[in-house]
């Protein structure tokens, strides 16, 4: 039992995609979409972290019981960003851009 | 059953059949690497809802003073913080090229993986020293020497127009439309509110920091322990383990770039 030997080209090529997307994140920055640009920058910074988690951290070759855990950390994380967001958004006391209202 | 001879005996006969490394409350190797890799997961979403808090507040205070965060953010360099991004990922790749070694039993390649990843790191750490240093020399650390001045200062109301402090910013039509846009604070606001994001700046980055410190220390002793010939490709959990550790602490500089460096650019 020695787990999974991934090949140098993956790995390789991992290490590029990261390197274009670095390069899409800091490009798309200086292209006026409004409120898009944040979440141009979070759909491309979470693709790559996930490249990173899947390949790099393999977890890709783990078993289920350990995606499993890693998938119920994330679900916590979003509660804390999501539940946490609208409950500020939702209040009236604290001043909101009208997208969020 | 309970006799202790009988147990010395089995467990006599379990190391001349089992790999060294493995540890007695363990059946198999392959149980004790997936009670390791479990471990250290659940340790890493600790460090992520850790982390998670500090996104949270950002996401909050850039909501609120989102003006205030886009002049901020504009006053750091994209060149190092793009090329610290480049040496972070470089230096992940190097990691998994040490874990790999380790796995086929390279001895001296995983060494001099880990090496090169401990340099990369130090890079990394160096040029932070670079961009903290130019943030003393402005004042920009949030204190009693705090003095924000803005880089445009044609884009800043002037000192009587009333503005609101917050819940500007993206909902304002032609807020993005020019690059230098009239901005909905004024120069004290400016100078209140641009510290939240220097202490947002200061507090995640150095803790970002703190972490690659930690690691290069981890990382020297995982060297060290390869070096001395301790891992195989049976046995080489330190090197993944310290590999996890690495490679997160590379996904929380992917998220903090963009968050710390772009937020207003066009």
């Amino acid at each position: 039992m020695s787990g999974h030997v991934s090949p140098v080209s993956l790995y390789v090529t991992i290490f590029l995609s990261l390197m274009v997307l670095t390069a899409v994140t800091v490009f798309a920055a200086f292209v006026d979409l409004g409120p898009f640009n944040f979440f141009v920058a979070l759909v491309i910074a979470c693709f790559k972290a996930s490249l990173v988690i899947w390949f790099f951290m393999h977890l890709k070759y783990q078993s289920a019981l350990t995606k499993l855990t890693v998938a119920t950390g994330l679900f916590f994380l979003m509660i804390l960003l999501t539940l946490t967001m609208v409950d500020y958004s939702s209040k009236g006391f604290t001043p909101m851009p009208s997208i969020l209202q | 059953m309970s006799n202790a001879v009988v147990h010395a005996d089995s467990h006599g006969q379990a190391h001349a059949a089992h790999h060294p490394a493995l540890q007695h409350h363990f059946d198999t190797m392959g149980q004790q690497k997936e009670a390791a890799v479990i471990g250290m997961w659940v340790f890493l979403l600790t460090e992520i809802l850790f982390f998670g808090g500090l996104f949270m507040a950002y996401m909050l205070y850039r909501t609120w003073y989102f003006d205030a965060f886009a002049e901020a953010s504009r006053s750091l360099d994209i060149f190092w913080g793009a090329l610290n991004t480049a040496v972070l990922i470089a230096s992940s790749l190097t990691m998994a090229m040490a874990v790999r070694c380790a796995q086929v039993n390279k001895r001296m390649a995983t060494v001099n993986w880990l090496i090169l990843t401990m340099i990369l790191g130090a890079v990394f750490l160096g040029v932070k020293v670079i961009e903290y240093s130019d943030k003393f020399e402005h004042h920009h650390v949030p204190g009693l020497n705090y003095k924000w001045a803005a880089e445009h200062p044609s884009t800043a109301l002037g000192a009587g127009a009333p503005a609101p402090v917050a819940g500007a910013g993206h909902a304002e039509p032609a807020a993005a439309a020019a690059p230098h846009r009239e901005l909905s604070l004024s120069p004290e606001q400016l100078q209140l509110t641009t510290q939240i994001y220097f202490s947002l700046y200061f507090t995640m980055t150095g803790l970002h920091a703190l972490h690659m410190i930690i690691g290069i220390g981890l990382m020297s002793v995982i060297t060290w322990m390869a070096w001395k010939g301790k891992f195989d490709a049976e046995y080489y959990t330190p090197v993944e383990m310290s590999g996890l550790y690495w490679h997160f602490v590379d996904i929380v500089w992917i998220f903090l770039f963009p968050l710390l460096y772009l937020v207003e650019r066009p």
